[in-house]
């Protein structure tokens, strides 16, 4: 990668930095973005769904806190190996720094810290560049004026409900000509060190770190993030990338509670001037079993079992039924609204938080939820009374309802139709809860086995029927329509079609070739979703692709897809949701889980293919 | 003997748990960020989860012993009731915000201040003149709980002394 000479931070839409063009710094908590120039322009404090802190990554005047060279500099970046610290490295006429940026872990116990902590660090490598510093807090996403105050020796404090944010730093700033923020610059010249060291405390008395602690706490995060990489017990040939998608799921993972995010941003749109843009800030039941399976299968069991743990909480709300979308604690209510003054990333607005689709009625969950039980239940995990309770109640609802037509995997939001994935993740609910009754987790035994048995044949000879098209020799996205979707790439991985039947063959070959884009996969037809405009790639499909290609042991094919497809992450390794057919820029919400579980599982799969291939 | 000293744990427990409730009520509702026990523990222990268990307990004791004060002041001048409790309550109150905390940062062990430089200042957030760092709404909570702390210890003196 070269080193591309990068300008101060973005002042006006149209040079707003490119999604793909973000790192991502966390505490398994929060999440913050920073650009290749050295501008967080995405914070979200102190929790993934909280109102930002700084959104200038879809508004120029949405807050950020930026340091960087004052001049033109040629930029390199990485993360330290095995970590999610991110070193960027600036080389300026003037010399040479790095900045680190990181966000230690808060530890259970312990000394008094800040709830949350952002600590910047510059070190200068040689002569002495002059770095610039703007730092714009712009509270509850950028609707209310918030004006850092000082507070002595000890930094510059912004309140806002009760919520304190704290600015320390070794070097002087002083207020913009607008009261809105600081500003400053300093010299930093070779083996000097600054440090920036943001804190928030929610609602509660702050704490003031020392800046003389900030190397034992990058000492610390580093140890943390080396420790937590070393127990990856994937040994296949893509170590790097998967390793570097493990890191983005756990940066996406609320540790109180273990549930993963589904990306870590808000209405990032999934195509120009196409209005999709969503809140992907909390949880999605449909990505269960894929991430369950990313963790477990990968020597994450803890991760694996907290996350299933959530699934389990977080579902009593609304058992014995499940909605769509929930936050990190479980909560129901995600009301949809917009931000009208916030102008969306490139002027591609709306800007919407909160998620409607929770509204929705989506039968595939029953199946996704189900399975994740089943992986947990088949891998020792035991179940409770009132867990089995709440699982024997996912089955009924399927039972009462799984004729219905829903809006499918993808939200769609058309009237709801008869999806063939849906009724296969029907199917998938009855097949998986016999599993688990078959590995005495459920009560039951063989009665109850042939009962769900029973089930399934009756929801297959439908899909068979209805969702198949004979003509054609391949599964259809619905029933009696002509499309096919890339959710169907799915049926062999939740056990409802072998990849190498001649149904799925058909089915995998029309997707590629009606949906395909090179190695990229779209999720559907346009106009497929109610929308007008075009929507890019999405990038899970991709490697959902390469993982089908695989189980119908087209080996060559599918890790070929593969490599193509890790060639679309950024410099740092890093996936949003979808990627620009005509450009292939990276758009939708970042970093995406689904797509870096989708990463990880292909690779598992290749591996377990390739050992079998290979005796 | 046994009686009044019973009347006295009760009327004291029950103003105690009402300006705990009042105050950590405010403090979730974002009013403000002041929590006594966080400050009454942490002057033992720089652990938080430790801090605010040993703060919560000395809180509650704290609000025994004071309200010995306030019964022995309605005894000796054998002036009591709701409103007298309450006016007491609103003086105790000036006296923490405008006398006791403007000094917590030179005496409590882990409060930092807001003389320290950047790279010496550690500890908690000093409060600041009548504890205005914690939140604008700061005083005037601190003093609507602790006149409600008076008022409740006041009425029951009252009505037992009746």
């Amino acid at each position: 990668m070269g080193k591309p000479m990068v300008a101060d931070r973005p002042n006006n839409l149209t040079n707003q930095t490119a999604i793909g063009d973000h790192a991502a710094i966390g505490d398994c908590r929060s999440l913050a973005l920073v650009t290749r120039g050295g501008t967080i322009d995405w914070l979200c404090w102190p929790m993934f769904s909280s109102p930002a802190l700084f959104a200038g990554l879809l508004d120029c005047d949405g807050g950020c806190f930026h340091i960087g060279p004052a001049a033109p500099a040629a930029t390199s970046r990485r993360y330290l190996p095995d970590t999610n610290v991110l070193e960027t490295t600036f080389e300026t006429p003037d010399g040479c720094c790095r900045l680190v940026d990181f966000m230690p872990i808060p530890p259970a116990g312990g000394p008094l810290r800040p709830t949350r902590e952002l600590i910047r660090i510059v070190d200068g490598v040689a002569g002495a560049p002059i770095l610039g510093v703007e730092y714009a807090p712009r509270p509850r996403f950028a609707a209310v004026d918030r004006r850092p105050r000082r507070r002595g020796g000890l930094g510059w404090a912004v309140t806002d409900r009760g919520d304190l944010t704290w600015l320390h730093s070794d070097v002087d700033l002083a207020p913009t000509p607008d009261g809105r923020g600081l500003a400053g610059e300093f010299a930093i010249p070779a083996g000097h060190r600054r440090v920036f060291w943001l804190t928030q405390s929610p609602g509660e008395i702050g704490v003031v770190p020392n800046l003389a602690d900030s190397a034992a706490r990058l000492a610390e995060t580093i140890a943390y993030w080396r420790d937590w990489t070393g127990r990856c017990s994937y040994r296949g040939d893509h170590a790097d990338a998967v390793r570097r998608s493990l890191l983005a799921l756990k940066l996406l993972t609320y540790a109180p509670s273990g549930a993963v995010v589904a990306a870590a941003t808000t209405s990032l749109p999934e195509a120009d001037g196409g209005g999709r843009n969503w809140d992907y800030r909390f949880c999605w039941l449909r990505d269960s079993s894929l991430t369950f399976r990313a963790f477990n299968d990968t020597g994450y069991v803890g991760e694996a079992c907290r996350y299933l743990r959530w699934l389990v909480l977080a579902t009593r709300l609304s058992a014995p039924e499940l909605q769509v979308v929930y936050d990190v604690y479980g909560r129901t209510r995600l009301v949809e609204r917009e931000l009208p003054h916030l102008a969306g990333w490139r002027g591609n607005g709306p800007v919407r938080i909160g998620n409607g689709a929770h509204r929705q009625f989506q039968l595939d969950l029953y199946g996704e939820a189900m399975a994740t039980v089943a992986d947990f239940c088949e891998h020792g995990g035991r179940l409770t009374r009132q867990e089995a309770a709440l699982v024997d109640g996912w089955a009924a609802t399927v039972a009462r309802q799984w004729r219905r037509p829903d809006h499918g995997i993808w939200e769609v939001r058309t009237p709801p139709r008869h999806f063939t994935y849906s009724k296969a993740m029907a199917w998938a609910t009855f097949d998986t809860l016999a599993r688990i009754v078959a590995c005495g987790r459920m009560a039951g035994g063989g009665v109850r086995i042939k009962a769900l048995r029973r089930c399934c044949a009756e929801i297959a000879e439908v899909i068979e029927r209805d969702g198949f098209d004979s003509a054609k020799g391949t599964y259809v996205a619905a029933f009696g329509e002509d499309a096919v979707d890339a959710s169907l790439l799915l049926l062999p991985w939740f056990g409802y079609a072998e990849a190498t039947s001649p149904r799925m063959r058909a089915t995998l070959r029309r997707i590629l070739a009606e949906l395909g884009h090179g190695c990229l996969v779209k999720r559907y037809p346009s106009g497929f979703d109610g929308f007008e405009s075009t929507e890019g790639a999405f990038l899970a499909c991709g490697f959902w692709a390469a993982d089908c290609l695989a189980r119908a042991g087209e080996i060559a094919e599918a890790e070929s897809r593969f490599r193509s497809l890790l060639g679309f992450a950024n410099d740092v390794g890093l996936l949003a949701e979808e990627v620009d057919l005509d450009s292939g820029a990276q758009l939708g919400n970042l970093p995406q889980a689904f797509s870096h579980v989708g990463v990880v599982n292909a690779a598992m799969t290749l591996a377990d293919e390739q050992g079998k291939m290979s005796g | 003997m046994i009686a009044w000293l019973e009347r006295f744990a009760v009327a004291g427990g029950l103003a105690t748990l009402a300006l705990a409730t009042l105050q950590e009520g405010c403090r979730g509702l974002r009013l403000s960020r002041l929590s006594l026990p966080f400050l009454v523990g942490t002057a033992f222990t720089d652990d938080r989860r430790r801090a605010m268990a040993v703060g919560f307990l000395l809180y509650l004791a704290g609000g025994l012993v004071i309200a010995a004060g306030y019964w022995l002041a309605f005894a000796v001048t054998g002036l009591s009731g709701w409103w007298r409790g309450a006016l007491l309550g609103v003086v105790h109150a000036l006296f923490l915000l405008v006398a006791v905390v403007p000094v917590l940062p030179f005496v409590h062990p882990r409060m930092a201040s807001e003389h320290d430089g950047p790279a010496t200042a550690h500890g908690i957030e000093p409060p600041g003149f009548l504890a205005l760092n914690y939140g604008y709404a700061t005083p005037l909570v601190t003093v609507i709980a602790q006149a409600a702390y008076g008022a409740i210890l006041g009425a029951l003196f009252s009505a037992w002394q009746a």
